[in-house]
């Protein structure tokens, strides 16, 4: 009983993301029956690919499923979120477009060397934002506007020209499919981030040591672990997950356009880890809510444009059931829910019982 | 207070050294950050290149984002006692003031691309894009294809912007009057013009089986994402496609991929001022009179429409950004 408690009190934190990921699903199938069938295209390469909405959903949230990773750990370490990845993200697809151009053909090697280049100058962007917040205490938000506001700037300073064109088959390869596998690429990137980040949460103490930081520093540091380190840490993690961001922007595109790679993904990510029910104050956090935040946020712009939505109305939609979302997962709507819930199935007598058990 | 004082002596050597080497005409550049995008790039490149000392200018170039820098920027101009000032606006209201300081001095105003809200007594010309025009000739385009259907995805830019509203009413407009020309989609790519967003409203489209034939996208960024979703659909485009491409602002990777025959369209959107507002300053010097001007006091810029069976290197080398 004990253990099977447990189990829930996990996922607890996943239920509110993955019954309005579920909702989502249903009113779709109800909307239009046809909305998840999926299909094969032949692209204009000549190879077979997958297509439909739910492909979509699951490609275009590629981006923002990395980011959210990367911010659910600075989010749980230093309380407070980066809102700069979009402008690194920006500067990082400038390295990568810099380093390619650069060489007299684009080849894989080169892509390669793009690519560490790329995550090189994010991780060292990043450590500048985690030296502001980890080192001098600043406010993360504030530490991270001054990246946020030039950020795009220097990505123009970089990459030197306003759009610069990459034209090859291994870029297009990298942003749409790979010859002979229908599966849009951008989903093999997210799913080897997972597995780093799984892998590095299996192997070491980070995950346990990121939350320790982040409920309390003053302990963490009484017991051996440097607050610094663990938040720097955080920063190094997004930066390399902001840099495959921006990877998989510019190759989708084929350019760079430093205006617009990425975006306003800070925003989304930050909801991302909101909706995956993550507290924004830092400590206890679970990478998988994020995750399915950001499908959420994908899948939920999806339908809207599905639906044909006028372009007026589309963002007001889209705030309408956020907040719903939002609100739903909210400490005070979830203690009331939980009581109701208890009360519903033990009656008066042992809810007193029930209530101290759950804490 | 001696150092301020000695500072002060300094400075004001510098400026009596820097008046007495320039012989040019004096001339004050207000425009927005280059970074801004490829328009504006092309912008600041074109007015360095127009205002140089060989052409008999001395000018001083301010590139600012914001409209507090700008006005800031202008009031230097006033104090160092420039004979022109050309702005391109980052906001359009607040420079009555500096404008009219201006004119007490004796200094003859321009304005570039952007319009200011204010008495158009306050600037002697002011150059500009008119973006209604520029839906207009895309329209008139679309039109002479001669086409039996038009089923348009209609991607928009930043909603309520003078480039939006002006390329998109004309099409609305034509859509509204004639019974084959139906829009099938309408998205837009948000504040950033974000092509990426294009992408996934036309994505949506195919996913929904809508049939279109023409892509009519506000800028040349978001007809590029709309491209990439064709492409992962396997939907043919171009001059030998089934479905027109047509974007806006001529940058020159746009314009190459109209001579690839990968779009149809492209709509110019002129950042190239600089001659114009040369030619007017060279009128003036000379003692005549500015002519040609609307009751805005606006020259209305010469823009053209290449289409990818008629476009050749030369215009990309002329017109691209």
């Amino acid at each position: 009983m004990k253990q099977k408690r447990k189990a829930f009190s996990g996922i607890g934190q996943l239920i509110i993301p993955l019954v309005a990921l579920s909702l989502l699903i249903l009113f779709n199938l109800f909307r239009d029956p046809g909305f998840f069938s999926i299909g094969v295209a032949v692209n204009s390469s000549g190879n077979k690919v997958l297509s439909g909405n739910l492909i979509s959903v699951i490609d275009s949230a590629s981006e923002l499923a990395i980011i959210s990773m990367g911010m659910t750990l600075v989010t749980a370490a230093c309380g407070g979120q980066d809102i700069s990845v979009g402008a690194v993200g920006s500067i990082a697809g400038a390295v990568f477009v810099k380093v390619l151009l650069g060489a007299s053909s684009i080849n894989g090697g080169i892509v390669v060397l793009g690519i560490i280049a790329c995550c090189l100058a994010t991780i060292a962007f990043k450590l500048f934002n985690g030296a502001l917040v980890a080192v001098f205490r600043i406010q993360p938000m504030i530490a991270t506007l001054i990246l946020y506001s030039c950020g795009r700037s220097i990505a123009y300073w970089i990459s030197g020209s306003a759009t610069p064109q990459l034209n090859s088959p291994i870029i297009s390869a990298m942003g749409m499919t790979i010859p002979g596998i229908p599966v849009p690429t951008p989903i093999f990137a997210v799913i080897l981030v997972g597995l780093l980040l799984a892998l590095l949460f299996k192997l070491t103490n980070t995950s346990l040591y990121t939350q320790t930081v982040g409920i309390n520093q003053g302990a963490a540091r009484l017991n051996g672990i440097n607050p610094i380190l663990i938040k720097l840490l955080s920063f190094v993690i997004l930066g390399v997950c902001v840099a495959v961001a921006a990877v998989i922007g510019v190759c989708r595109m084929g350019n760079l356009s430093h205006k617009t790679l990425l975006v306003d993904i800070e925003m989304d990510a930050i909801l991302a880890v909101a909706i995956g029910g993550n507290n924004l104050g830092g400590g206890k956090f679970r990478i998988s809510g994020s995750i399915l935040g950001a499908y959420i946020i994908q899948m939920l712009t999806t339908t809207l444009y599905a639906m044909n939505v006028p372009p007026v109305n589309v963002k007001a939609y889209k705030a309408v059931v956020i907040v719903i979302i939002v609100v739903a997962g909210s400490p005070v709507v979830k203690s009331k829910v939980t009581a109701m819930w208890n009360r519903l199935r033990s009656g008066g007598s042992t809810a007193a019982v029930q209530k101290g058990v759950r804490g | 207070m001696k150092k301020f004082v000695a500072l002060l002596l300094m400075l004001a050597m510098v400026l009596c050294c820097a008046a007495a080497m320039a012989d040019g005409i004096k001339v004050g550049i207000i425009n927005l950050d280059p970074s801004e995008s490829g328009y504006r790039e092309a912008n600041v490149r074109n007015l360095t290149e127009t205002f140089t000392a060989e052409n008999g200018y001395d000018a001083t170039f301010v590139t600012a984002p914001t409209a507090d820098k700008q006005l800031e920027a202008a009031r230097g101009f006033i104090t160092a006692g420039v004979k022109y000032i050309l702005v391109s606006a980052a906001e359009t209201t607040g420079w009555d003031e500096v404008l009219t300081d201006a004119q007490e001095a004796g200094i003859t105003v321009f304005l570039f691309d952007r319009m200011i809200e204010c008495d158009p007594s306050l600037y002697a010309a002011a150059v500009v894009s008119d973006m209604r025009q520029e839906g207009e000739t895309a329209v008139a385009w679309l039109e002479s294809l001669g086409l039996e259907e038009y089923n348009i995805l209609h991607i928009q830019g930043q909603l309520g912007s003078a480039a939006q509203i002006g390329r998109s009413d004309p099409l609305t407009e034509k859509c509204a009057a004639e019974a084959n020309w139906t829009i099938v989609r309408e998205g837009t790519g948000g504040d950033s013009w974000d092509p990426n967003e294009a992408r996934k409203i036309a994505e949506a489209a195919i996913n929904a089986g809508e049939k279109f034939n023409i892509v009519y996208a506000e800028n040349d960024g978001m007809a590029d994402g709309v491209v990439a979703a064709l492409d992962a659909a396997g939907i043919t485009h171009g001059v030998d496609g089934d479905v027109y491409i047509m974007g806006f602002d001529c940058n020159k990777w746009a314009l190459e991929k109209l001579l690839n025959g990968e779009w149809n369209y492209d709509g110019q959107c002129s950042p190239f001022q600089a001659v114009k507002i040369d030619e007017m300053i060279k009128v003036l010097e000379a003692g005549g009179q500015i002519e040609g001007l609307n009751d805005l006091n606006q020259i209305i810029s010469e823009e053209k429409g290449f289409d990818a069976k008629t476009i050749t290197q030369a215009d990309i080398d002329a017109y691209g950004l």
